[in-house]
């Protein structure tokens, strides 16, 4: 560990609570009452078979779905509240997406800078230093030029986690960050996550890489028709499985 | 026969029609007549240097004003039709819909003449300041969908991204998306360009200053005037001079944003 997180006074409180979250697009009930938490500095992982929601809940944790009933947490923060400025919370959750979604118009410095100048107001300067930091720290200072299509997959990825920590979030959401890659590009890309977790960083992977959830992640959730059906350490909900559900599940998988 | 050979006598024959219409064309024209009636050297001599100085000029400051006047107000009703707000969909549509069923023609002439009356307010520009006016709405209307089209080409996760990382709605459609959306337009904007520029010879029908003529309705005055069809020629050389460098230009930026996909 370099760096853990010093937050001790905020240690308390969760990084996210979620509280009976229900989600529906029309008629079609995705997330059917959904309890869950992630703690700070922890790292979790977020399995389950194809439509069961995975998406959609992490999605809903910075606000990119809108939930239909319950309340989500962050920080201490109610962000389903009218009140709260999303804009503002946003910044303070790093997101990384499956496609990578990296802005192909720019090139990657400025993919890094854009929305530190506008909506961290930071200057020319300071936004490059940290983009380069946050570069350097992907392996990818040597790309800073170059424009998206000029990237692999796997450099895309790897440029949209340090566009994502340029903003100096408290946290990170990611969606299958790797499910998009070719098979030799995975290692790379995984390797940076779990470096940032090693930092203390508080992270929740919605993921089909076992071995990742086992070897980094600090719980394991598995989700199932829009419900948590159960977590727990990584090593027991891989390797011993209660719900049949569960059991099923990873049968197919690993 | 060999698929090869058959191949090339197919394109022989082709080439051999070719040549047959244009030695047929050649033949059955009147040179003489040609000459005297659309290539008179005098009355080039007489057309310059006012063709270019007048009214080349003034075709290409009315497609400009048109042209970005159309974009802006284009601009406008493209986000008013993609707004949330209904009413401004409905003012976007109605407007759109308009616009572009009615002839350029008609619209110019209305406002040259309905809008000084209707608003006892004479426009910048006398009567061609007002027919110009009715371009801008004709163009804006036609550059409105394209650019709709556009903004609804840009993947969504471009605005998803913007938006996680914290940018506010505007500065995500000004930073983002936009950019984005007229990459993707530039060749049908084009399009929108080229047709400006020949629509503004539907300016005379507002009753034009001499000295606000623009290339067609030149060459027209002067065509009458000599009694001859080289002015015609010569504004058809010119709109020619105009448009293709502009196309050639665009073309060349279209390649530059390449890279940037
Ligand atoms: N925008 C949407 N509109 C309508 N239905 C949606 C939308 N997004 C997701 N859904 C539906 O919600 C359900 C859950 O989708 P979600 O993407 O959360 O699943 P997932 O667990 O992430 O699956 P996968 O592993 O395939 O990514 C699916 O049945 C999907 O069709
Ligand atoms: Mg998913």
């Amino acid at each position: 560990m370099t760096e853990p997180r010093a937050n001790t006074a905020m240690s308390s409180i969760p990084a996210i609570q979620v509280n009976q979250l229900h989600k529906s697009f029309g008629d079609n009930e995705v997330l059917t009452g959904i309890d869950f938490h992630v703690d700070q500095g922890e790292v979790v992982c977020v399995i389950g078979p194809s439509g069961s929601g995975k998406s959609t809940l992490l999605r809903c944790v910075n606000r990119l779905e809108e939930p239909t009933k319950g309340t989500i947490v962050v920080e201490g923060v109610d962000i389903t509240d009218k009140e709260t400025d999303l804009d503002r919370v946003r910044t303070r959750i790093g997101m990384v997406f499956q496609q990578f979604n990296l802005f192909p118009h720019l090139n990657v410095l400025d993919n890094l800078t854009l929305a530190q100048r506008r909506a961290k107001k930071r200057s020319k300067k300071e936004a490059r230093e940290v983009a380069m930091k946050n570069l350097t720290k992907v392996g990818l200072e040597h790309k800073a030029d170059a424009f998206p299509a000029q990237l692999s997959g796997g450099q895309q990825q790897r440029v949209a986690i340090a566009r994502a920590l340029s903003m100096d979030p408290d946290m990170m959401l990611f969606d299958e960050p790797t499910s998009a890659l070719d098979p030799e590009l995975v290692g790379d890309v995984l390797e940076v996550m779990k470096q940032l977790a090693l930092e203390g960083m508080t992270m929740m992977v919605v993921t089909h890489e076992m071995g990742f959830a086992r070897e980094v992640g600090d719980r394991v959730v598995f989700m199932d028709g829009g419900v948590v059906v159960e977590q727990g350490k990584p090593e027991d909900v891989l390797g011993n499985p209660q719900h049949e559900r569960t059991i099923s599940f990873l049968s197919k998988v690993l | 026969m060999k698929p090869t050979t058959r191949q090339r006598l197919f394109r022989g024959v082709l080439y051999l029609i070719f040549v047959i219409a244009l030695v047929a064309v050649v033949m059955v024209a009147d040179w003489d007549a040609i000459q005297t009636n659309f290539l008179d050297l005098d009355v080039v001599t007489e057309a310059f240097p006012a063709i270019i100085l007048t009214a080349a000029k003034n075709t290409i400051v009315y497609t400009l004003i048109a042209f970005v006047g159309g974009l802006i107000l284009g601009l406008i009703l493209a986000l008013m039709k993609l707004s949330p707000v209904a009413p401004y969909r409905w003012v976007s549509t109605i407007y759109i819909e308009t616009f572009r069923g009615l002839p350029a023609i008609l619209v110019i002439f209305g406002f040259a003449f309905a809008v000084p009356i209707a608003f006892s307010w004479n426009p910048p520009g006398g009567s061609t300041g007002a027919g110009l006016l009715g371009l801008i709405m004709v163009s804006a209307a036609y550059i409105a969908e394209t650019i709709r089209a556009g903004i609804q080409a840009v993947p969504k996760g471009q605005v998803e991204a913007a938006r996680s990382l914290g940018m506010r709605p505007s500065w995500t459609l000004f930073s983002v998306v936009l950019p984005q959306a007229f990459r993707i337009i530039t060749p049908p904007l084009t399009n929108e360009l080229v047709i400006i520029i020949k629509d503004t010879s539907l300016l005379f029908v507002a009753g034009m200053a001499l000295l606000d003529r623009d290339l067609t309705t030149f060459a027209r005055d002067l065509s009458s005037q000599t009694a001859n069809s080289t002015p015609l020629i010569l504004a058809a050389l010119m709109y020619l001079i105009i448009t293709l460098p502009l196309t050639q230009l665009v073309a060349k930026l279209e390649r530059h944003n390449q890279r940037g996909r």
